[in-house]
């Protein structure tokens, strides 16, 4: 019995990547076995954790639900590529460290990859729409009122970088 | 040192790479490493009648199978019972794979090594394993009745029965004016961290030596265990516990199976072997607690003061009992809380059932015993007419009877001492903080907009900071830059930070130039653990001891090459200077320079140490009983442990047609003594507080009569998300220090979790009217309990909606 195998080639943090992956692997094993980025973790593997979110031309899935082999010619951002071009944190990554919105670190990068694409849309929420942003991911640690401070906290830091 | 760092919220130093997916927790190691998968068990009881494994073996990448016949040594042999007592009557542990019985669904009987986990799960499906089904045991009552047996040999299903008696308190209870008796309940929950469990191994061919990786609270625990395992030299083995996703008590369990079959195979492979746990394996093969069932008599006076309290508690431990009875000895011993309870018995059985085993979970069996004793408090407030604090306030231990002597054993096998903690300025401050003696406006107005709310409040003090010991290690490298390391291990509790602040702290060096090494035996191979809220007060005392050594070396050092008396002598930001003349003085990156006598510069600085260019020639260049380099290791071990205390009131709101339970208000008091990082004091007292509501509101182990785990996923089993916690927690804090330690600190980990279950069953009762007796409760359950309530099968309280 042998797997077939597909190529993908992908963008993954704006570097064209490719890989030959098994037709079942997960996007989350591709992400973290084949292209070695570790930093998209996984929780639960039935897409109620949230840990594994990344961004899927800008938009956030659960790699655990996501097969590898359908991402050929698609763009995928994972924490690795969320910092700013200049190595700085982005405002998100910053948010969460001043209002430590972690403990383990093992959820952040859900919440990092989620925030970040809910505040492209929403980027002025209200405490209620932080809350809710966020309302689709574990964390075990932190009891989350940390995390939602950082949400507010991330768009006002998204404001100031932007004046 | 202009500024002292102990007592601020220094940000944490582990964020810079954990926000940027740069941690390394156990399954982003070994990416070329074969993957081990289990088959377990489907059945609750069962003989293995036979292991068919023909199907598989054409499967490709296919490396392994193991089953117990493969097993050596004494690696064949049961796991160890970890925490021998006396109390034991049966102590039972697992094989690393069974041996002819199983005794929970997921224990594992075939172990598969393979290519990558896909391949090795294809040959986990492709193995035919045939069983004989054996009755299932779950459940305390069913333990209890045993009308089956888990353990053919175990009489009762009793593993171990325990009393302990201060004072006659049947007697007391029988001349007491007023007796009450209450049945509590609590079920089963679990710690669930995000990272499960999971192990990785090297065997280094060449040098004999085994390198082993795993998601623990206890690096020389699991090292010493697959040392004994395996046969190996301690000195061969080699364990680090790296960033690791979470752990609130299970992951001090150990030895897993998989932690010693894992490094076994790759010594027997000669490869690199890795298995990560995936989350149903983590819901039906790690461990699980809470589940108790309580009966507390209690004599009263007019008062409420206790005058005797006999508790008699039934603790399920599940299929085997490698933790020993931690979880219901804290049960038994921290049930006393704050208070004096006059004459004391408590009697307990831990008892087999046919799930999975019960190792400590955040709180440790304080949860259930606060959850008895505040019930009982408010049940005696109830029954007196009395205001529910009023009777906790006349039972409080006051702080001019510190220390106080509860009389008892606790589970370090140390005197149950409180060392300090002042409970009337604890509730004083919940009192205000919370508006309780103005609640009743709140209720009246609330009840004229058709609204029924509920206050509850719940205390507890917690011992924290258990020994043995921790050690701690300091060295000030050429660079001027300090290497810290403890033993125990870290699981998000931003142990990096709070040390580095206390090394910064002794040492006069800027924080920046500080680095924390946790839970790495090449680093510091002496160390207990991380559990029971003990790693600030332990490795915080440990480490604040090393620094001071070093310190007191670079002043001798520098003393002697400045010519000055190491008294007049203080360092600050890095620099030795003369106290008063800062511009005398040196870096501490010289001084560590000079404690290292040279026959070799390899740069510039170390010039400065070389033969002819320092020491007195008529002097051994290290005098007899000093040592080269600038570092010092220093262990603390305390005679006892320390106890912090708090107090958590809830508000809560209950949905009059569907019995939905809203939290309105969550408050906290806490005293942990001093407290090095305020803002992380506050995150831990966060993160338990949201565990205390889904163990009082949501999570339980829904197990059925066959003993299948019916919600082992977590579509399933509910975990609180942002929506089910409260919007804000509101804190105050009292720093009562601890005699015992330098510090004056105390354990914070746990505190958040333990009245949460007592506080909200309070809070509900107030709301609803009736008795509110086992937990957790969900919104179908109340409204089942309204109606049994209406048909006069559950009795009122006097207080509450009338």
């Amino acid at each position: 019995m042998t797997e077939q195998s597909i190529d993908v080639a992908l963008t993954v943090n704006g570097v064209p990547r490719t890989a030959t992956v098994p037709s079942r692997r997960l996007l989350s094993d591709v992400l973290r076995h084949d292209l070695r980025l570790t930093g998209t973790h996984v929780g639960c593997e039935h897409g109620v954790c949230g840990a594994c979110t990344v961004l899927l031309d800008g938009e956030p899935v659960r790699a655990c639900l996501v097969l590898g082999a359908s991402v050929d010619g698609h763009e995928i951002t994972t924490v690795e590529g969320l910092a700013e071009p200049d190595g700085r944190l982005s405002p998100v990554q910053q948010a969460f460290r001043e209002c430590h919105g972690l403990q383990c670190g093992f959820c952040t990068s859900g919440f990092l990859t989620t925030v970040t694409a809910y505040l492209d849309d929403t980027p002025d929420p209200t405490r209620e729409q932080a809350r809710e942003a966020i309302s689709g991911n574990l964390c075990r640690c932190t009891g989350y009122q940390n995390i939602v401070a950082s949400v507010l906290r991330a768009a006002e830091l998204r404001r100031e970088r932007a004046s | 040192m202009t500024t002292k760092l102990f007592g601020t919220s220094v940000p944490r130093s582990e964020d810079a790479r954990l926000l940027v997916g740069g941690g390394r927790y156990l399954d982003d190691l070994g990416h070329d490493a074969l993957a081990v998968a289990f088959v377990r068990s489907p059945h609750a009881h069962a003989r293995v009648v036979d292991v068919d494994v023909t199907g598989a073996l054409e499967v490709d990448g296919l490396v392994a199978i193991y089953t117990h016949e493969d097993l050596e040594g004494p690696l064949a042999e049961p796991l160890p019972l970890l925490i021998p007592h006396p109390s034991i009557l049966a102590g039972r542990t697992a094989h690393a794979l069974a041996n002819g019985v199983v005794h929970h669904v997921g224990e594992a009987v075939v172990m598969v090594v393979a290519r990558d986990r896909y391949v090795a799960e294809d040959v986990c499906d492709r193995i035919a394993v045939d069983y004989d089904v054996l009755p299932a045991v779950v459940g305390v009552r069913a333990a209890r009745e045993a009308e089956h047996l888990v353990h053919p040999d175990v009489p009762g299903n009793v593993a171990a029965h325990l009393v302990q008696e201060v004072g006659d308190a049947r007697a007391a209870i029988a001349q007491a004016p007023h007796v009450l008796e209450l049945d509590l309940e609590v079920e089963r929950s679990a710690c669930m961290p995000l990272e499960g469990r999971g192990v990785y191994a090297r065997w280094e061919a060449d040098e004999s030596r085994l390198r082993l990786w795993s998601s623990t609270q206890t690096a020389t625990g699991v090292r010493a265990a697959v040392a004994a395992k395996l046969e190996l030299p301690l000195s061969a083995v080699d364990c680090v516990a790296p960033d690791v996703g979470g752990g609130f008590g299970v992951k001090i369990m150990h030895p897993w199976p998989e932690e010693v079959l894992v490094p076994w195979a790759a010594r027997r492979l000669g490869a690199e072997v890795k298995w990560t746990e995936d989350r149903r394996e983590h819901f039906v093969s790690s461990a699980h607690e809470r589940a108790q069932l309580q009966h507390v008599r209690v004599g009263f006076d007019d008062d409420g003061r206790l005058l005797g309290l006999d508790v008699r508690f039934w603790h399920d431990n599940g299929a085997y009992l490698p933790y020993g009875v931690i979880v219901p000895i804290i049960t038994s011993t921290q049930l006393l809380g704050p208070y004096k309870p006059g004459a004391y018995r408590v009697e307990f059985d831990s008892l087999y059932t046919t799930t999975v085993i019960v190792t400590p979970y955040r709180g440790a069996g304080r949860p259930q015993g606060v959850y008895a004793m505040e019930r009982t408090m408010d049940a005696i407030a109830d029954h007196l007419g009395l205001d529910r604090v009023a009777v906790r306030e006349a039972n409080f231990i006051s702080p001019s009877e510190m220390p106080y002597d509860q009389s008892m054993t606790f589970q370090d096998g140390r005197p149950l001492v409180y060392d300090s903690g002042d409970f009337p300025a604890s509730m004083a401050k919940l009192k205000a903080l919370v508006g309780w003696d103005d609640f009743e406006a709140v209720r009246a107005q609330a009840r004229a907009e058709g609204r029924r709310v509920g206050i509850g409040v719940a205390c507890y003090v917690e011992g924290t900071g258990v020994g043995p010991y921790e050690g701690g290690h300091v060295q000030v490298e050429t660079s001027g830059k300090v290497v810290v390391a403890t033993g125990l291990t870290t699981q998000g509790q931003g142990h990096e930070t709070v040390f580095a602040q206390i090394v910064a702290d002794e040492l006069g060096v800027p924080f920046e130039d500080v680095t924390v090494t946790t839970g790495d035996t090449r680093r510091m191979p002496y160390s207990v653990g991380t559990f029971a809220s003990r790693a600030a007060v332990m490795s915080g005392n440990a480490v604040g001891l090393a620094a001071r050594n070093v310190r007191t070396k670079a002043l001798r050092i520098a003393a002697d090459a400045l010519e000055a008396d190491p008294g007049d002598l203080e360092i600050v930001d890095g620099q030795v200077r003369v106290r008063g003349n800062p511009s005398v003085g040196m870096p501490l990156s010289t001084v560590a320079v000079l404690s290292n006598p040279l026959r070799y510069a390899f740069d510039k600085a170390s010039q400065a140490a070389t033969q002819f260019v320092v020491g007195d020639p008529d002097k051994a260049p290290v005098d007899e009983d000093d040592e080269p380099g600038l570092e010092g290791r220093d262990f603390y071990s305390p005679a006892q442990s320390t106890y912090a205390n708090g107090m958590h009131a809830v508000v809560v709101e209950t949905d009059p047609d569907t019995a939905e339970i809203r939290i309105l208000r969550y408050c906290v008091v806490h005293d942990c003594g001093n407290v090095i990082n305020p803002m992380i004091v506050e995150g831990q007292v966060h993160g338990g507080v949201a565990q205390g509501v889904g163990g009082a509101l949501y999570e339980r182990m829904a197990y059925d009569s066959d003993g299948q785990l019916l919600n082992a996923s977590f579509m399933d089993f509910l975990m609180p998300y942002a929506t089910e916690v409260p919007d804000t927690i509101e804190i105050d804090h009292l720093e009562t220090p601890s005699p015992l330690n330098p510090l004056g600190i105390k354990g914070a980990g746990e505190a958040g979790v333990i009245p949460g279950m007592a506080a909200f069953a309070s809070a509900i009762e107030d709301a609803e009217g009736f008795r509110i007796s086992s937990m957790p409760i969900s919104p179908s359950e109340l409204f089942e309990l309204r109606r049994r309530f209406a048909a006069g099968e559950v009795p009122a309280v006097s207080r509450g909606v009338s």
